[in-house]
């Protein structure tokens, strides 16, 4: 079984890039273009782990996260954030909303796949 | 396919750059809508992400400092005024720039990067200007070793308790063991010690402990890397050999600080670890016996919020969903709706030369398939129609970079932004468009002063429109300013020989000669639209795309450039005609009436040239086999059938041609790759019997025919007439 991965990004660069990276690695890759159609498609994705951007329209990333570890859902499936800065009170945000861990864009395959497996062990 | 992600990120930027203009428009407008703001920070926030990745860093840098402005815009610590907009319009101009730089390689204005930069920083607070920008990988926890160094192998002891709250993030022990078990050979030691008796554990709480050794080659910074997400979740500790003894003091503090006592524990796991680490109790339940616990209230809050969520997204349920497809895949279907056409055409005739006696159900059939085949073909077209709103924006940017360069104040108002054109014809619409706007800031538009003495407001306006007009697209674009200056155009023409010095020509004649090669006014007004290139490219440009362009002007209120052009550059109607013994098309939208010849129509004009007399004016006759060169003319014999067709300057020419077969739908095809440009040929076409015919361009015809003589033909006829 291919690790799944739901990558929610309203970049389609980056969109692309994380479908290179990931097809290439070998894990199974899923986007959503936007916070609200990633929590929607999340039940039928099903991911093994979330990889999100912070700044986007209809819902942010922190929306994100507190939606898919909410009542609702009840997500335990690692959450990594995708940011531009690396600023601490960031990923204090991200991480007192439930977020895994980070990773700082731009960033290369090695470090994402490296992220990806601290959170899932999957090497894919 | 690095290339082609970055392919993709140009287009994308492209879109957030548009997306970016128009939300600074609807700013400038007084849109006071926070999701504006908003939109414009994410449009360059996703730029300078897009950039980073591909170690674009003078894109990444400049978007950087757009963005820390624009973010203190969109929380309120700057407040939006007009001085601040114009730095953003500059800003996102220059953006602009700088993608296409990255893109098509090319310098950038340096001194005008650098002042933006500069007038970008004065609206950062300092604290916000050394946000370091990291550009790449992890942070700096991670910092791989070099691959060429030697590695020493250190035995690292690694402590490691996680906290309660680090179950909450989704983090797992046994991953991060994993991921420590990649750098070298590991054991892992379960400390349970703290665990209490099963009556006394709590739910929630974390007891366990582990205890690593880790024989890496790899540095200290790279284990520490493993643990980065659990950072401030745990208490770890790592300790290795080699220490010195600071290290070794700041350990026992830590392990003091946290009352972390060493365990003797001996109950080794060996790795690999086939099997998950023992799962800890704490790491499943948790989450489940809160969800349980949480009282009603809660949960009705959260029922609450689910349902203020879904509000929210019907609200911004935003534009309609679309399809990105590849170009190619269209004209593909445009090929093959071309091709049907044609099938179509040919199927009719062969209906037609059938020995039946009675073809009427078959007709009423094919004229069904006609008519589908014209849907799919206008369904077709539709999908590469775009509509003009992106050239526009771009447009005001032009106005506005003129007004700088020229000290002159001018506003562009663009109207039918949704009307749809070709895609290539956008495309190919840019640069005239350009040239015209420019020139009608630097030509058109007055200084301010002699606006205010001319009693003008002191910003001149400048409107550019877009409209269908029965079956074409119309652009114009037009300005208030002082309107052409005829002397002074003739003059020039006259100096460059461009028409006799006695030529008589009226005022549109005059404002057409603009479009003349070799007209430029290029040495004489400034550097900004005469770049010694003239109008004459505006016209070239447009004609290749199968259209019009002409000017008119009101002295003291303005001029007016009208660019027409055909909705679609694939298929057209056609009369087909036929010209000693071929069968030619000639564009409909070129013929203003056709008529059968007779010789008392013929007028001969001197030794040149003869002219057909229609209701009383005369136009000059073109004789379109002699033109093309399949056979001598004889224009005095009256033709078969004379097509009066109008040029551009609205100047009017009699075809003169055989005979008119019909008028259908043609499927244009292109020669240039066949035998590249033949005067009075655009194009090519297969007919319904599956011959190829010419498609003529009757403007080429008649300026090859006639040259210099087509601007004042209806007066020099008329005076050979009358003397």
């Amino acid at each position: 079984m291919k690790t799944r991965v739901l990558a929610i990004d309203d970049s389609r660069t980056i969109r692309n890039l994380l479908a290179a990276c990931l097809e290439e690695a070998g894990f199974e890759y899923h986007s959503a273009v936007d916070g609200r159609e990633g929590v929607d498609a999340y039940p039928d994705v099903a991911p093994d782990v979330v990889i999100t951007d912070i700044n986007m329209p209809n819902l942010d990333g922190f929306g994100v996260i507190e939606e898919l570890r909410g009542e609702g859902i009840n997500s335990k499936v690692p959450i990594l954030v995708l940011t531009t800065e690396s600023s601490a009170d960031l990923k204090a945000r991200a991480r007192a909303a439930g977020a895994t861990g980070w990773i700082t864009k731009p960033f290369d395959d090695e470090s994402l796949i490296f992220a990806l497996k601290r959170v899932t062990g999957a090497v894919a | 396919m690095t290339g082609s992600i970055m392919d993709t990120f140009f287009e994308e930027c492209e879109e957030l750059l548009e997306a970016m203009d128009a939300g600074l428009a609807a700013i400038e407008e007084g849109d006071q809508d926070p999701e504006t703001v908003n939109a414009v920070f994410r449009a360059v926030h996703s730029i300078k992400g897009g950039a980073g990745a591909f170690g674009l860093d003078d894109l990444v840098a400049f978007a950087h400092n757009f963005e820390t402005v624009f973010d203190d815009v969109r929380s309120n610590k700057l407040q939006l005024d007009e001085k601040l907009i114009q730095l953003l319009f500059r800003a996102s101009d220059h953006l602009s720039d700088l993608v296409v730089c990255a893109r098509d390689g090319g310098q950038i204005d340096e001194a005008h990067h650098t002042v933006l930069i500069a007038a970008l920083a004065e609206y950062i607070d300092e604290e916000e200007e050394e946000l370091v920008f990291e550009p790449m990988g992890m942070g700096a926890a991670f910092e791989p070793a070099p691959l060429a160094e030697v590695q020493q192998e250190t035995s690292y002891d690694i402590r490691f308790h996680p906290l309660k709250e680090m179950f909450a993030t989704g983090n797992e022990p046994y991953f991060l063991f994993q991921a420590l078990a990649d750098l070298g050979t590991l054991s892992v030691k379960l400390d349970d010690s703290e665990l209490p008796g099963f009556d006394a554990m709590e739910d929630g709480e974390s007891y366990l402990s582990w205890e690593l050794t880790l024989v890496t080659g790899e540095s200290r910074s790279s284990i520490e890397a493993v643990f980065e997400f659990v950072e401030g979740l745990c208490e770890l500790s790592i300790s290795s050999e080699g220490d010195d003894a600071a290290e070794a003091d700041a350990l026992a503090a830590l392990n003091a600080a946290f009352g972390i006592p060493l365990a003797e524990d001996d109950a080794a796991v060996a790795l690999p670890l086939e099997q998950p680490a023992p799962e800890p109790v704490e790491a499943s339940a948790p989450a489940e016996v809160e969800a349980e616990e949480v009282p009603d209230s809660a949960e009705d809050a959260v029922v609450e919020k689910a349902a203020v969520a879904k509000k929210d997204a019907a609200k911004s349920s935003g534009p309609k969903p679309t399809l990105r497809v590849e170009l190619d895949r269209v004209d593909r279907l445009i090929n093959a709706v071309g091709e049907l056409i044609i099938n179509h055409s040919m199927l009719a005739q062969q209906i037609a030369n059938l020995d039946a006696s009675d073809t009427r159900d078959v007709e009423t059939e094919l004229e069904g398939f006609k008519n589908l085949a014209r849907d799919i073909q206008e369904g077709v077209m539709a999908i590469r129609a775009q509509p003009v709103k992106p050239l526009f924006q771009r447009m005001a940017r032009i106005v506005r970079e003129a007004s700088a360069a020229t000290g002159k104040t001018a506003k562009l108002i663009t109207i039918g932004e949704a009307t749809e054109v070709d895609k290539t014809v956008i495309e190919r619409l840019a640069d005239p468009l350009t040239h015209i706007l420019r020139n009608a800031v630097d030509h058109g538009i007055e200084a301010p002063e002699n606006r205010a003495a001319a009693g003008k407001d002191k910003a001149g306006e400048i409107r550019l429109t877009a409209a269908h007009r029965s079956g074409s697209v119309c652009i114009e674009v037009k300005d208030d300013g002082a309107g052409l200056n005829r002397k002074k155009i003739r003059q020039i023409a006259i100096d460059k020989g461009l028409i006799p010095a006695d030529a008589e020509l009226s005022d549109s004649e005059i404002d057409n000669l603009l479009f003349m090669p070799g007209f430029s006014t290029a040495k004489e007004i400034s550097n900004l639209s005469g770049r010694g290139v003239g109008l004459d490219v505006v016209k070239n440009a447009v004609t290749a795309l199968g259209g019009r362009v002409s000017i008119s002007s009101v002295p003291g209120e303005g001029s007016m450039f009208s660019i027409i052009l055909p909705l679609t550059l694939a298929v057209m109607d056609g009369m087909v005609v036929s010209v000693a013994g071929h069968t030619m098309v000639v564009p409909i939208t070129a013929i203003v009436e056709t008529m059968r010849g007779n010789e008392d129509m013929i007028n001969n004009l001197g030794s040149d040239g003869t002219l057909l007399s229609i209701r009383g004016s005369f136009v000059p006759i073109c004789d379109v086999a002699g033109s093309l060169g399949l056979r001598t003319s004889t224009t005095n014999e009256p033709a078969g059938v004379y097509l009066l067709v109008e040029t551009e300057n609205g100047d009017r020419c009699a075809l003169a041609v055989d005979d008119i077969h019909d008028q259908r739908q043609v499927v244009i095809k292109s020669l240039d790759g066949v035998c590249g440009n033949v005067p009075g040929v655009s194009a090519a076409t297969i007919l319904g019997d599956g011959k190829i015919a010419m498609i003529l361009d009757p403007e080429s015809i008649v300026t090859a025919s006639s040259s210099a003589a087509v601007f004042d033909t209806d007066r020099r006829m008329n005076n050979a007439i009358a003397s």
